[in-house]
């Protein structure tokens, strides 16, 4: 099958690769870039567990295809920590316990990531329904819930 | 023993304390490797051929176009493995029969279910795998097919298995049935006990399969060699369990399949079985190149899990101050395509939280065309106790009692017999039910359209075989494999107990979970065994390091080893003059003065205990769609001794939101023809963060005497009440009894609006 040949950034690099035509985001970042820290749930758009922030939008990577990123900006979870200093949103995931298993994390930091960003100062309900495209089946929310209200709460005395 | 470490007190540095979990910081930067994480050079995709057909004879199998496509290296059927004979009499309570587990890996006379494994092939693209399914030709015979437990019970029911014959019933059958087994357990004298009664009340009461729901997909790579040995990397609960079954179905040697757990991104009782695994492996040898296979989503849904479904019928009666003279209850649970339901825990759960003198319980195990069931979180229990509790909750209502105080009237207590026979030890459930009782939620006010629901769950937790290996490094630092995939925080308790026996700083324990060539057999991490069970595996380890150094102290010092005390990370001794040493002193001097410092330990840990977790919902319930939902939830349950606690409320919010789904929305829905319609989630819906309330936990604390900190098993205790505590507030919002899951809109909207029509 005939290649695309693109150029886009991912967490503020420039990176060319080549994708067939079917091939979407999520196969690009996983096979073709050996990325592996998007994650694969159901490869149809329901849990959220591929969620990347695609020209600041949180999106399914699962649901765009490689072949339109000509010129994109791709922020994946490799990209989220600062080096070796954990993004607020990482640390209050590991301080609340926010994460079990660990399969969902990265999809619901970067959900969380794009939420925060639009609605620094959530409710609690914005927070739910914010997070409510991303299905984590260990947690049953609270501490996920917990942990991004606090994170939002330092990223505001941050910002301050 | 010279370790003064006080572990039945509350003293201490690391037990019950949050820190830092190992696995933390990989897991929230996407650095952790799952299942699908892997790559090796030259591996090529395998893919699964599956059934369409609920139900069909294989006429044949034509696999040389698939075969002849450019890039496909190998393609499998059951002709390509070993058959095994089927399983005989006596049956134990778990049953591994390799004769149906083969056929399950790959369907050799029939296909039992829509999505029932046929062939596999292995190419040098997903692409092309997937064009070579197309290409192998299978030849079918439709037969008729069964999907309910009753029906499938029915003499003249579509039969799955012509050999399968009742067993457990006198007289025996003449004609082969889908009921695999009848087992019960019965004390007293049931008409005495009705006879005795005030007030009985039958109820019946059903539910769907529902899936254990893990986000990560089942995922593997096999990579044969030449000179036999394979290594399989897999997500699963026991890498031992997985290397067992794969050279037992493939006749292998043992030792020559190492196997490695990969991170596992969620299971609940689900990852504990082979899939792929041994056609993974098969194709592997047959290409001498790794094979990757990973299931899609609709894959995970039609040939893994689910939970089974189930119909039960219950009879309770009491006296008028609440004694529970007599109980009776039935469940015909659904095994799918082969038998194994969890019959023996249903028994176990209908009444084993309550000292009923005239009770019995009896479950049938029934094969029906849909796949075999796998363990969910605490399997075959909370759809016993839907029944049980909320027929309690109905003779409560009926008596003008308080559910709370009928419970406390009939609980077990230290000492007592479970209907099953087990005698407890030191148990929580009154402290639990107390603890319900003055909480702020059992009396705080509802609003319009709201319902509150109780239910008490029960749980004997596992204990069984484990394996530790611990070592001293010669900086002062501790490695402690273990031979269990850590799912929900495992790696954190496990290093908890070593530092606090160690009298060591946390952070200088490294927990691992070591692959199957390097220790000794670990069973499965499930049955809420693990903190107890590997915890026990682990104290022993570290104390054997700690023996040690008590002896190398001495040697250093000269004088007798029982005069030598491990105090607070150091050795120590009265006699004047002698400085103690510390851990890392002692682990420097280690290897020049007799070798490195190990500690291992292999056990079959006894003495689980069981554990109780009480559940209070409110939900509110909107009369215009039917539509319920959880407004406050609360869960307060016996942990023994919570060595994580931030991780022990994380699995009794887990828990409590599994239920809910289990209760509201989650069920399978299936054709005429019998193939799965909802195989993927969105319409296979699982709660969502805006579906559910904060969940509130309370920790009792009733130590296990049996561990060294009082561990009782806490994953599988929080959703044996919640689907029952759920249910119940559904009724008392509406004021009709409920009794088929899911509770879902059209079904309470239908509940109301016949309310609406009778008046009442």
């Amino acid at each position: 099958m005939a290649k695309h040949l693109i150029t886009a950034t991912i967490n503020g690099d420039e990176v060319d690769f080549s994708c067939a035509a079917d091939q979407t985001l999520l196969e690009v970042l996983r096979e073709n870039l050996h990325m592996t820290g998007t994650k694969n749930g159901c490869g149809s758009g329901d849990c959220g567990a591929c969620t990347v922030i695609l020209n600041g939008r949180a999106i399914n990577a699962c649901l765009v295809l490689g072949a339109e990123l000509e010129g994109a900006d791709i922020e994946t979870i490799e990209g989220m920590s600062n080096g070796n200093e954990l993004h607020p949103l990482q640390q209050k995931f590991l301080d609340h316990a926010a994460l079990q298993c660990g399969i969902c994390t990265p999809g619901f930091l970067n959900m969380a990531k794009a939420l925060l960003e639009k609605n620094p100062d959530p409710t609690e309900t914005e927070v739910r329904f914010g997070l409510a495209g991303n299905l984590c089946r260990c947690t049953g929310y609270d501490k996920i819930v917990r942990a991004v209200m606090d994170a939002a709460a330092e990223m505001r005395a941050g910002n301050s | 023993m010279s370790n003064t470490n006080d572990t039945t007190g509350t003293n201490f540095k690391w037990v019950g304390k949050q820190t830092r979990r190992p696995d933390g910081p990989d897991k929230v930067t996407g650095r952790a490797r799952y299942g699908d994480d892997l790559i090796l050079p030259g591996m090529l995709c395998g893919k699964i051929l599956r059934s369409p057909h609920a139900h069909a004879k294989i006429l044949s199998i034509d696999t040389s176009k698939a075969k002849a496509l450019k890039g496909v290296k190998a393609v499998v059927t059951s002709a390509d493995i070993p058959d095994h004979p089927l399983l005989e009499p006596p049956y134990g309570p778990m049953i591994a029969d390799f004769h149906d587990i083969s056929r399950n890996v790959l369907a050799r006379e029939k296909v039992l279910y829509d999505g029932h494994a046929v062939a596999g092939v292995a190419a040098t693209s997903e692409r092309i795998a997937r064009e070579a399914l197309k290409l192998i030709e299978v030849e079918y015979e439709v037969l008729p097919h069964v999907l309910d437990p009753l029906q499938a019970a029915e003499p003249d029911a579509p039969i799955l298995h012509d050999h399968q014959f009742t067993h457990g019933i006198e007289p025996a059958l003449e004609k082969p049935s889908n009921v695999f087994r009848v087992v019960s357990k019965e004390r007293g004298d049931i008409d005495k006990g009705f006879a005795e009664a005030d007030i009985v009340i039958e109820r019946e009461f059903r539910s769907q399969p529902v899936h254990q729901g893990y986000i990560e997909p089942q995922a593997l790579i096999a990579a044969a060699s030449e000179d036999g040995s394979v290594e399989l990397w897999t997500t699963t609960q026991g890498h031992f369990v997985i290397r067992g079954l794969c050279a037992r179905l493939l006749n292998m040697d043992m030792a020559k399949i190492r196997v490695t757990a990969s991170e596992i991104g969620g299971g609940f009782g689900g990852k504990n079985n082979v899939y792929a695994e041994p056609v993974a492996i098969r194709l592997s040898q047959m290409t001498g190149r790794p094979v990757r296979m990973v299931m899609t989503r609709s894959e995970v849904f039609r040939a893994t899990g689910p939970a089974s479904g189930t119909y039960s019928r219950i009879r309770m009666g009491a006296k008028k101050d609440g004694t529970i003279t007599a109980a009776e209850a039935e469940i015909y649970n659904q095994a799918g395509a082969f038998k194994g339901s969890p019959v023996g825990r249903s028994v176990e759960t209908f009444f084993s939280a309550y000292t009923i003198a005239n009770a019995r319980a009896v479950a049938h195990d029934v094969c029906v065309n849909r796949p075999k069931v796998a363990a969910y979180r605490a399997p075959g229990a909370p759809m016993a106790a839907l029944a049980a509790e909320n027929t309690i909750n109905e003779l409560a209502s009926r008596l003008g009692m308080d559910p709370i105080d009928i419970r406390l009237k009939n609980a077990v207590k230290d000492g007592d017999q479970s209907l099953s026979g087990t005698k407890y030890g030191r148990i929580g459930l009154v402290d639990v039910l107390e603890k319900v009782k003055s909480h702020a939620h059992y009396s705080a006010p509802l609003g319009p359209n709201q319902g509150r629901g109780f239910a008490l769950g029960y749980w004997m937790h596992g204990g069984g075989l484990s394996s530790v290996s611990a070592h001293l490094l010669d900086d002062g630092t501790v490695a402690v494999a273990t031979g269990n995939p850590d799912i929900g925080g495992s790696r954190s308790s496990m290093r908890a107990m070593a530092a606090e026996e160690l009298g060591v700083d946390i952070e200088l324990v490294k927990p691992i979970v070591a692959d199957t060539g390097s220790m000794g057999y670990s069973h499965l991490t499930a049955g809420s065994r693990t903190t107890f069970a590997t915890g026990l595996a682990v104290i022993n380890s570290v104390r054997e390091i700690i023996e040690k150094l008590r002896a190398l102290a001495a040697r250093k010092w000269d004088i007798p080893v029982d005069e030598v005390f491990w105090e607070a990370g150091q050795a120590e001794t009265r006699r004047s003059g002698i400085e103690p040493l510390t851990l890392k002193q002692l682990a420097g001097m280690a290897t020049k003065m007799g070798g490195p410092i190990a500690g291992h330990s292999e056990i079959n840990a006894g003495g689980a205990g069981a554990a109780f977790s009480a559940q209070l919902v409110d939900v509110e319930v909107d009369p215009e769609t039917g539509f319920v939902s959880p407004k406050r939830y609360t869960v307060i349950q016996d942990a023994g001794r919570a060595i994580s606690p931030d991780y022990v409320e994380g699995q009794m919010q887990g828990g409590a939101v599994q239920g809910i789904g289990w209760a509201l929305n989650e069920e399978y829905i299936y054709d005429d023809k019998g193939r799965l319609l909802n195989s993927g989630f969105l319409d296979y819906r699982m709660p969502v963060a805006s579906d559910v309330p904060m969940i509130d936990t309370v920790i009792v604390e009733v130590p296990n005497p049996n561990h060294p900190y009082g561990v009782r098993g806490v994953g599988e205790p929080p959703i044996v009440p919640a689907p029952a505590a759920v249910a119940n507030a559904v009724e008392n919002a509406i004021g009709k009894t409920m009794g088929s899951l899911p509770l879902s809109p059209p079904k309470v909207l239908e509940a109301i609006e016949q309310l609406q029509a009778t008046g009442d």
